[in-house]
């Protein structure tokens, strides 16, 4: 279990957030098939620090960035994320 | 080290059981293998033992980090089935589910294989709908399957809650007789042994940590024991393929994720065959020391620390208790956790990849264990003849860019999200 810093809510237990995707997972809106595909269905999947999308979702429901490391389980940052974070 | 017999252990009786010899050699790497396989566990160790014996290839080495069948082996709940309902996943297992049932004899190990039967649960009329068209599905194929109404479930499981006001009603269920469950560790160690006696050679504490090329190909790897020339090299790493992958520059359709099981203490028969509730995702069954060994969901986010989350673990025995009330009064007497490579439609990835001489055998998400055999048959012929064999040719890594998933649970590229 990990206390998650949430930008908003502060620290709070894992069980209020779910995983959702790599950062670098995030289909651009222009992207090619090709592009797409990559994005969709490759990962890099460190062992080691990786960009992470997670959601507050039983808190203020809000997306963030989490930069942290997948075997300590240690993190490193979290970010709120809006449009303009996204590639 | 001869075969095993009764007349060698009576034989034993008389000399003091000194005739015992290690069952593998520890042996030296050589410079050159025609064939690497990277991975001592199950399927790396089957791939190898086929090679030898189905190919005639002997100049063949698994390297292993570690020690045999200390991963995802030693790690998982060894059930067996082939109960699936898209056909390249059930023409797949049921080749190795066959395999199964003549394993022990084959290899001259028991690895106790015992068909006690495999039976998913139906908690409404829509789950008894889709364990119908699972069941159609396989029965078109030849498969044995069986649509159970309630009375029969509790036929067969005698302690499961069958009441109305159950938290989770049982109102029926599909099995297939002849799944059941397996030793894990003898598998590795069958294998093992009967690779080594056609002299293949097994690395422990050799891991490998880079590939070197020539051009775009591969022609050996770089290892803690030094560099090793290599004809081809089969990643057979399920768990770990990522960063091996990695390491030729390859991103794979994979995340890794630990799922966690847990055992009890042992006790007296109570659980017959192997109960599986796929809308709950819980699975329950006893091993034939008499533990309950049961498991869940996996910890759904990427992490490789072999080390899981109480919460899951608790999620899981929820279920189990909730089915079977009884399994409340046992203690628990361990749990643990193993890596899993989650691939982004459900099913496993061999074949070759991109770069030449590179073969990857991976993704096996959370069933690993009951491929064992046909993994190791079908990888063993795509490594020896280049080309993969047709049971594999579907599961190939291109097949997520042609649009041609193979996606047993309907998730997509989020295995994650049921």
């Amino acid at each position: 279990m990990m206390l998650i810093p949430c930008p908003h809510c502060g620290p709070r237990a894992q069980a209020e957030f779910v995983y959702e995707r790599t950062l670098d997972s995030v289909v651009a809106l222009d992207a090619g098939a090709d592009d797409a595909m990559n994005s969709l269905f490759t990962r890099t999947n460190p062992r080691g620090v990786d960009e992470e999308l997670w959601r507050h979702t039983y808190g203020c429901r809000a997306w963030m960035a989490v930069r942290r490391h997948r075997v300590t389980h240690e993190i490193e940052s979290v970010q709120p994320v809006g449009p303009e974070a996204l590639p | 080290m001869g075969r095993y017999s009764a007349f060698s252990l009576l034989r034993g009786a008389f000399n003091g059981q000194s005739h015992w010899q290690p069952a593998w050699r520890d042996p030296e790497p050589k410079k050159t293998y025609d064939i690497i396989v990277i991975g001592g566990g199950g399927h790396g160790l089957a791939t190898a033992y086929y090679l030898a014996t189905v190919h005639g290839l002997r100049n063949v080495a698994v390297l292993e980090k570690g020690y045999i069948g200390g991963g995802n082996t030693g790690r998982n709940t060894t059930l067996v089935r082939s109960n699936y309902r898209l056909k390249p996943l059930h023409d797949f297992f049921e080749f190795g589910l066959k395999m199964w049932e003549h394993l022990s004899d084959e290899l001259n190990y028991n690895v106790m294989f015992s068909p006690r039967g495999a039976m998913f649960l139906g908690h409404s009329d829509s789950d008894m709908i889709r364990l119908a068209e699972r069941g159609d599905a396989m029965r078109c194929s030849g498969i044995d399957a069986e649509l159970l109404t309630r009375d029969q479930v509790a036929k067969i499981e005698p302690l499961l809650d069958m009441s109305r006001d159950a938290r989770f009603p049982i109102v029926g269920g599909l099995t297939q007789r002849r799944g059941g469950t397996a030793r894990h560790d003898a598998v590795a160690w069958g294998y093992a042994r009967g690779a080594d006696r056609q002299g293949v050679d097994i690395i422990q504490k050799c891991q490998v940590t880079g590939f070197i090329r020539q051009g775009d190909a591969v022609i050996g790897v770089e290892t803690t024991r030094g560099p090793i020339g290599a004809g081809r090299v089969g990643i057979c790493v399920a768990g770990h393929s990522g960063h091996v992958a990695a390491m030729a520059g390859l991103k794979l359709p994979i995340e890794s994720q630990t799922l966690q099981a847990l055992v009890t203490e042992g006790v007296k028969p109570m659980v017959q065959s192997v109960v599986m509730s796929q809308s709950l995702h819980c699975y329950i069954s006893q091993s034939d020391k008499g533990g309950i060994v049961m498991g869940g969901d996996p910890d759904n986010w990427p992490s490789y620390a072999q080390r899981g989350n109480p919460m899951i673990t608790e999620g899981a025995i929820a279920q189990a208790i909730a089915l079977i009330p009884a399994l409340s009064r046992l203690r628990m007497l361990r749990t643990w956790s193993g890596v899993t490579d989650m691939s982004f439609d459900g099913s496993p990835i061999i074949g070759k990849t991109p770069v030449p001489n590179l073969f990857l055998n991976g993704g096996w998400c959370y069933g690993g264990f009951k491929g064992t055999p046909a993994s190791g048959y079908t990888f063993a012929h795509t490594l020896a003849e280049g080309e993969p064999h047709p049971l594999n040719a579907p599961f190939d890594l291109d097949r997520f860019r042609r649009g041609d998933t193979i996606d047993e649970n309907g998730v997509g590229p989020m295995p994650n999200h049921r």
